[in-house]
């Protein structure tokens, strides 16, 4: 188990950033990169993490980054690594392809799964504030069912997509989620990636305090609350095996749950839900520990 | 030919300063600011380095990872995570005035 003193002290993202007070993102980027270390290369679509590293003279991060039209983050990684494959540094540098949701689970849906397909090898980090945040907050495929968006005033009326099952179908080494609260968790993971070869995924929750409606203080609360009450699992799948990270391995007991109202009431995104629309809530959760759970005592 | 070449080269070419406030100075976007009572710090009262809450959690890597550790107030945001995460409650959101 790692930590607090087992991180590098080292910066890799500076102060005074564009990113809004309490972002999820910003503090899931900074531990990425802590754990990845200066030899990386960044590929970026349009997404809030473009207006974090700033305009056009100055950024605010001491990695090289590489700005990608919307649809490409997986194809502009591929071309990345052939690159460093042609000048032999494929081993010394790490490709890290860094998207959110909109730009992972719609817009570039084709790419990732293109290289992928291809073994790329390289770190694909989808950080899910679910919804379209930096234009404005428009539904996206990650939107969870219930949510009030510019572009669904009353309500998502579907489930949000299931991504870290579609990339584990591609049959890819590595897929493991995260979330912001749990920063030494997603570090482990990070290293882990690190040190894989082929296509890892990784599918981090980022809480959103404009978005979400909360105030920017509770981002950490908000991300916890997410995990206790069962609405987001932790868990990492290496070569098909599925284990539960330990911050959620206690959940696998239903009993051990918050109510999922203390999740969603917290956040304004979800204050127009109804008593039914929150008992479709408790089975969905119910159906998705239950598949988990099947899964890990077929492993055994 | 050559001389739009080079041109293309200085715009393709140009390299991105990395600074610290890109942004300008982002202490400037909330009037509440984190103040650290040393008295109850943890690594102040042990003089060892432990806990460090508030520099795992803050998302703008402002606080340093020192005995006492330090917030770079001109360029925090005040979001009052450090406060929300310190466990023995040292942190407090105060209002200060601009000089």
């Amino acid at each position: 188990m790692v930590n607090v003193m087992d991180l590098p002290e080292e910066e890799f993202i500076y102060p005074g950033t564009r990113a809004c007070a309490g972002c999820g993102m910003a503090l899931i980027y900074r531990i990425a990169l802590k754990a990845l270390g200066a030899k990386t290369l960044i590929t970026v679509p349009a997404s809030c993490l473009t207006v974090l590293h700033g305009m056009q003279g100055f950024c605010s991060t001491k990695i090289s980054v590489y700005h990608t039209p919307f649809a490409t983050t997986g194809a502009s990684a591929s071309g990345i690594l052939a690159s460093l494959e042609d000048k032999g540094l494929e081993d010394e540098i790490t490709v890290l392809a860094f998207a959110g949701d909109g730009g992972t689970t719609d817009i570039g849906i084709q790419a990732l799964s293109g290289a992928a397909e291809r073994e790329t090898n390289f770190i694909y980090a989808c950080y899910d504030n679910e919804a379209y945040m930096n234009t404005g907050v428009q539904r996206s495929g990650s939107t969870p069912l219930g949510v009030k968006t510019t572009t669904t005033p009353e309500g998502k009326l579907v489930h949000k997509k299931n991504m870290p099952k579609i990339l584990e179908a591609h049959g890819i080494p590595y897929v493991a989620t995260g979330i912001a609260s749990y920063p030494l968790d997603l570090y482990e993971k990070f290293k882990k990636a690190r040190d894989i070869h082929g296509s890892k995924y990784f599918h981090i929750l980022s809480p959103c305090p404009p978005g979400w409606g909360y105030e920017p203080k509770d981002t950490i609360l908000i991300g916890r609350l997410a995990v206790q009450t069962g609405f987001w699992i932790l868990y990492e799948v290496e070569n098909g095996i599925l284990k539960l990270s330990r911050a959620s391995s206690r959940y696998l007991d239903p009993s051990k749950r918050k109510p999922i109202e203390d999740y969603l009431m917290a956040q304004k995104r979800f204050s127009q839900m109804t008593q039914q629309e929150i008992e479709v809530y408790k089975t969905y959760i119910n159906d998705m520990w239950a598949d988990i759970n099947r899964r890990i005592q077929n492993q055994d | 030919m050559t001389d739009s070449k080079k041109d293309y080269q200085k715009i393709l070419g140009s390299v991105q300063k990395p600074v610290i406030g890109e942004a300008g100075k982002t202490g400037t976007w909330s009037s509440k600011k984190p103040i650290i009572d040393l008295s109850k710090c943890t690594p102040v009262k042990s003089g060892k380095p432990s806990c460090f809450n508030c520099w795992l959690y803050c998302p703008e890597a402002v606080v340093s990872r020192t005995i006492p550790p330090q917030i770079d107030l001109e360029h925090c945001k005040g979001c009052g995570i450090c406060m929300e995460e310190c466990p023995v409650k040292a942190i407090t959101m105060e209002e200060v005035k601009s000089e």
